[in-house]
C-alpha cells in the first residue's frame, strides 16, 4: 500500500498542475474584474470539446489551443467588454454588481452548455494521444500526464512572469487593487479588464485541452470542473496566482490519495471538508490577501 | 467612573500601528473632539471602539464594563451608537425603516412594534426630517442622508454617541445646523466623541479636545489649550486650524 | 385582494374534479416551484448573499421521500425532509455566514455536486445499489398537498417580511455593517433565516419525488432545481411577495408545456432570458409596475391637457 504513495503523489502532482492552470484563469477573473465567473468550466469543456473536434479532423491535439486559445480569448474578452461592462454601469454598489454578475454569469453558463449540447450531443468523447505507458522510478504512467504538467507550469509560470515584470502586467495589477486610480493615471481600464478576462478563458480552454488529452470529455464536463476551479481557488485565495497554482496541485495530489486509498467518488466531498476546516481556520486561503 | 475609557489602545494592520498605545476618557455630558491629519487613526479608533474590526492590544470599557472583544450589535445594545464616515443608509428601504432598524435592534431591551415606530418617529422629527418619513434613501441629499444616521442611532437609545465626521461636505449653514444638532443631543443627555475635520465645529462645541498623529496621542485639552499647542499647529500647517478660522 | 386569492384557491382545489391528469400533474409542479422561488427569494433576495444550493435541498427531500416511503405516512416524511433540510442548512450557514459573501456562495454552488457524490457514496455502501423507485401518489393528494405547502410557506414568509426579521434581512442586504452596529446579530439572523428558507425547499422536495418516478443522485439533485427557482425570482422580482410567485407560474408553465426534444433550445432560451433581465430589469416584472403606472399616469394628464387644451381654443 505505502509503496504506492510517491505513484499517487507524482500523479497527483501532474493532475494537479492542470486544475492548477483552470485555477489562475477563474483568480484572475474574480481578482481583477471581480467577477465570480461560474462560467469558467464551460471554457474549459469548450477547449476540450474543440480540441477533439479538431482532432477528428487530424490536428495534433497539442496544437489546438493555437486556434482553441485566441478564439476562446476573443469570447471571453466580448463578454467582460459587453456583459460585464454594462452590469458594473448599471449597479448601484459593488457589492450589488457582484451579485448581478455571478447571476448573469450562471445564465451565460446554460447558454455556452446548451449551444455546445446542441451542437455536440452529449456524448462521450475520448482521447488517446501520447498515451504510451512509460515506467520512471519504479512509477508508471501514461506520457500525457508529465507533458500536460509541464505545459500547464510553463504557462503558469509565464503568466506570472508576465503579470510580475510586464507594463501591461503592472497595469493589470494596479487596475485589481484600485480601479478609479490606475484610471487616473492613464490605464485604460476597460481594456485592461476586458484582456484579463480574455487571459483567464484563454488559460481555461488550454487546461480543456489538457484534459482532453488524458480522459474523454463531453459537453457535460463544464460544471465538474467550474467546482473544481472554485475549490481551488478558495483554497489558494481569492485573487492569488501562484496560490491557485499551488492549491492546485495539493488538490490534484488530495485527489489522488482519496481515489487510491479510499473511493473516488468521494473526492469531491473531500475536497470540502479541506475547504470547511480551512476557510474556519484561514478566510483568507492559503496564500490570500483579504 | 467615565462612561468610555481607553488604555493602550492599539491596532495593528499587518506590520503598520495605526492606532499606537492610545488612552483616553469620556466623562458623561461631554462632548470630546478628536482630530488629526488624514490617516491619524481616528475612524480606525472609533472602529475599535464600536468593534467593527479587532483591537490589537489594550482595553476599551464602557461605564466600567469591558467591550474590546465583544460584537457590534453587543456594544451597540449595551448604549453605544454610532454614525459612519461614508453614509452607511440602508439604501433599500425608505427613511422611516432605516431608522426602524435602530429602534427595533439597538436597545438594550425588546420593545413593541408600536413603540418602536414611535421611537422611530420621535428621532426622525429630533433631526428636523419627519416630512420625508416615506422617502426612498436615494431621494435624500448628503447633508439629510447624514441626519438619516443621526436619527437611526438616536433610535438606539444610546447613552454614547460616536460621530465620525458629521460634518463632511457641509456648506457653513449646513455646519451651523449640525453643531446645533450636536448641542442639542448633548442636552438630551448623551455624551458625544465626535471626530471632525471642520475646526469651526470642533472649536465651537467641544468641551475637550484629543490630537491623533500618525496613531498616537499627542495633545489633549480644551480648544484654547489645543489652539495654542506647538506641535498641533505645526502639523496642521496650511490647513488652517488656528481657531477661530 | 383576498377574495380574488380564496377564489384562486378554490380553483385550484377544484381542479382535479375536471381537468385532465396531466394538467394536475402540472400545476402540481408550478405550485412546486413557487415554493422554491418564493424561499429563494426570501434569503437571496433580502441579504443579497447569492444561494446556489436549492437544488441541494430539494434533493434532500426528494431523498428523503425515497427512503422513508414505505416505513412512514405521507405528511410524516414532509416534516422530516423540512428538518433535514433545515439541520443541514443551519450546519453550511454556520461554517459559511460568517466569511465574505462570496465565500457562500462558492460553497453552495458546490453543494450539489457535493451531496451528489456523497449520497451515491453511501449508497453503494449501505444499500448496495443505487437508484430507487418511487411508489407512485394519486395526483389530486399531490396537489392538495402542494396547495397546502404553497399556502404556509407564502403566510410564513409574508409575516417574515413583515416583522422586524423581514427589516434585519433588509438591512443586511442594504449595509450589512451598519446593520450590525445597530444592534443585529447578523450571523445568527442570516444562519437562521437560511436555514428557514431551506426548509421549505425540502418540503417540496418530498413532494416532488413521487411524480419523478425513478430518482437517482442525478435526478434528485439536478441543478436545474437552483436554476429554474433563481430565474423565476429574478425575472418576477423581489420587492414583492407576488413577484417569485408570477416569474414561478410563468416559466413553471413554459418549462412543462414546451419540454419536449426542443428542450436544449428553450433551456437556452432561459439562459438569455436571464441574461437580460439582469441586464435590463433588475428589479424584475413587478419592478415594471411603478414605471409603467407613472408612465400611464403621464399619458392620462396629457390627455386631459390636450381635451382641456382644445376647450379653450374654442372659446
Amino acid at each position: 500500500m505505502v509503496e504506492r504513495i510517491p505513484q499517487l503523489l507524482i500523479v497527483g502532482i501532474f493532475q494537479g498542475g492542470i486544475y492548477g492552470l483552470l485555477a489562475m484563469g477563474l483568480s484572475l477573473q474574480y481578482g481583477v474584474c471581480r467577477v465570480l465567473n461560474i462560467t469558467h468550466g464551460e471554457f474549459v469543456m469548450l477547449g476540450a470539446v474543440l480540441t477533439f473536434t479538431f482532432s477528428q479532423l487530424g490536428i495534433n491535439p497539442l496544437l489546438a489551443p493555437v486556434i482553441i486559445g485566441p478564439l476562446l480569448f476573443a469570447i471571453g474578452f466580448l463578454l467582460q467588454a459587453t456583459l460585464f461592462r454594462s452590469l458594473k454601469a448599471r449597479a448601484s454598489s459593488p457589492a450589488a454588481f457582484e451579485g448581478n454578475a455571478l447571476l448573469a454569469a450562471f445564465g451565460v453558463m446554460y447558454i455556452f452548455q446548451y449551444i455546445a449540447r446542441i451542437t455536440w450531443g452529449g456524448r462521450l468523447m475520448p482521447s488517446y494521444y501520447l498515451a504510451d505507458l512509460v515506467s520512471f522510478l519504479g512509477m508508471e504512467f501514461t506520457l500525457n500526464q508529465p507533458v500536460s504538467f509541464a505545459i500547464a507550469l510553463a504557462l503558469g509560470v509565464a503568466v506570472y512572469l508576465f503579470l510580475s515584470r510586464s507594463r501591461m502586467g503592472r497595469a493589470i495589477r494596479a487596475t485589481a487593487e484600485d480601479p478609479g486610480t490606475a484610471g487616473l493615471m492613464g490605464v485604460n481600464t476597460h481594456m485592461i479588464l476586458a484582456f484579463t478576462f480574455g487571459l483567464g478563458a484563454l488559460l481555461a480552454g488550454v487546461a480543456g485541452t489538457l484534459l482532453s488529452v488524458k480522459t474523454s470529455v463531453s459537453t457535460t464536463l463544464g460544471f465538474p470542473n467550474t467546482v473544481i476551479a472554485l475549490i481551488v481557488v478558495t483554497l489558494g485565495g481569492l485573487g492569488s496566482v501562484p496560490g491557485s497554482f499551488v492549491a492546485g496541485i495539493i488538490i490534484g495530489i488530495v485527489s489522488r490519495l482519496v481515489a487510491g486509498f479510499w473511493e473516488p467518488i468521494l473526492t469531491v466531498p473531500v475536497y470540502y471538508a479541506i475547504l470547511m476546516i480551512l476557510l474556519l481556520v484561514r478566510p483568507t486561503g492559503i496564500l490570500g490577501k483579504k | 467612573m467615565p462612561i468610555l475609557e481607553g488604555q493602550g489602545v492599539t491596532k495593528y494592520f499587518g506590520g503598520l500601528a495605526a492606532v499606537s498605545n492610545v488612552d483616553f476618557r469620556i466623562d458623561q455630558g461631554e462632548i470630546l473632539g478628536l482630530i488629526g491629519p488624514n490617516g491619524a487613526g481616528k475612524t480606525t479608533l472609533f472602529n475599535l471602539i464600536s468593534a467593527a474590526f479587532p483591537i490589537s492590544s489594550g482595553e476599551i470599557k464602557f461605564n466600567g464594563q469591558k467591550i474590546s472583544g465583544l460584537r457590534p450589535h453587543r456594544i451597540c445594545r449595551m448604549g453605544v451608537g454610532r454614525t459612519f464616515q461614508e453614509t452607511k443608509v440602508f439604501s433599500n428601504m425608505p427613511v422611516l425603516q432605516n431608522v426602524l432598524t435602530g429602534a427595533f435592534f439597538g436597545t438594550p431591551t425588546r420593545v413593541s412594534g408600536a413603540d418602536a415606530i414611535g421611537e422611530a418617529a420621535k428621532a426622525l422629527e429630533f433631526v428636523g426630517l419627519s416630512a420625508m418619513s416615506a422617502s426612498p434613501i436615494s431621494d435624500l441629499t448628503l447633508v439629510n442622508q447624514k441626519r438619516v444616521e443621526v436619527a437611526r442611532a438616536l433610535a438606539t437609545k444610546p447613552e454614547l454617541l460616536l460621530l465620525d465626521e458629521l460634518m463632511a461636505g457641509l456648506t457653513p449653514t449646513e455646519v451651523s445646523e449640525a453643531m446645533e444638532l450636536v448641542r442639542k443631543i448633548r442636552d438630551d443627555g448623551i455624551t458625544i466623541f465626535m471626530v471632525e475635520h471642520v475646526m469651526k465645529a470642533i472649536m465651537g462645541i467641544c468641551g475637550r479636545i484629543i490630537v491623533l498623529h500618525h496613531g498616537e496621542k499627542i495633545a489633549e485639552g480644551t480648544p484654547r489649550e489645543i489652539a495654542g499647542n506647538e506641535q498641533v499647529i505645526e502639523i496642521y500647517l496650511g490647513e488652517g486650524a488656528h481657531a477661530g478660522s | 385582494m383576498v377574495g380574488f386569492l380564496l377564489l384562486i384557491l378554490i380553483f385550484i382545489a377544484t381542479l382535479p374534479l375536471y381537468a385532465r391528469s396531466y394538467d394536475v400533474r402540472v400545476l402540481t409542479l408550478i405550485l412546486i416551484y413557487v415554493v422554491l422561488a418564493v424561499s429563494w427569494a426570501m434569503f437571496s433576495g433580502t441579504t443579497g448573499y447569492m444561494s446556489l444550493a436549492p437544488a441541494a435541498f430539494v434533493g434532500l427531500g426528494v431523498y428523503t421521500m425515497a427512503l422513508l416511503q414505505e416505513t412512514l405516512p405521507f405528511p410524516v416524511i414532509i416534516v422530516i425532509g423540512s428538518l433535514i433540510s433545515f439541520a443541514f442548512a443551519l450546519l453550511v450557514g454556520l461554517v459559511t455566514l460568517r466569511l465574505r459573501g462570496i465565500y457562500f456562495t462558492i460553497f453552495t454552488f458546490g453543494l450539489v455536486v457535493f451531496l451528489t457524490e456523497l449520497v451515491q457514496y453511501l449508497e453503494t455502501r449501505i444499500f448496495l445499489g443505487h437508484g430507487w423507485n418511487i411508489t407512485p401518489i394519486d395526483n389530486a393528494t399531490l396537489l392538495y398537498t402542494m396547495l397546502v405547502l404553497v399556502v404556509v410557506t407564502v403566510l410564513v414568509i409574508y409575516f417574515i417580511r413583515r416583522s422586524r426579521y423581514g427589516l434585519a434581512l433588509l438591512s443586511i442586504g442594504g449595509n450589512e455593517e451598519a446593520a450590525e452596529h445597530m444592534g443585529i446579530n447578523t450571523t445568527m439572523t442570516k444562519v437562521l433565516s437560511f436555514a428557514v428558507s431551506s426548509t421549505f425547499m425540502g418540503a417540496a422536495g418530498v413532494v416532488l419525488a413521487p411524480s419523478l418516478i425513478y430518482i437517482n443522485t442525478t435526478i434528485a439533485f439536478s441543478l436545474f432545481y437552483s436554476f429554474m427557482p433563481i430565474l423565476m425570482a429574478i425575472f418576477g422580482g423581489m420587492a414583492h411577495l407576488s413577484g417569485p410567485i408570477i416569474g414561478a407560474v410563468i416559466f413553471g408553465y413554459l418549462e412543462r408545456t414546451l419540454r419536449s426534444e426542443l428542450f436544449s433550445y428553450f433551456m437556452l432560451g432561459f439562459g438569455v432570458i436571464l441574461v437580460l433581465v439582469i441586464l435590463f430589469l433588475p428589479n424584475g416584472i413587478i419592478g415594471l409596475v411603478p414605471t409603467l403606472q407613472s408612465k400611464l399616469g403621464r399619458l392620462m394628464a396629457k390627455l386631459r391637457k390636450g381635451e382641456q387644451g382644445e376647450q379653450h381654443a374654442n372659446t
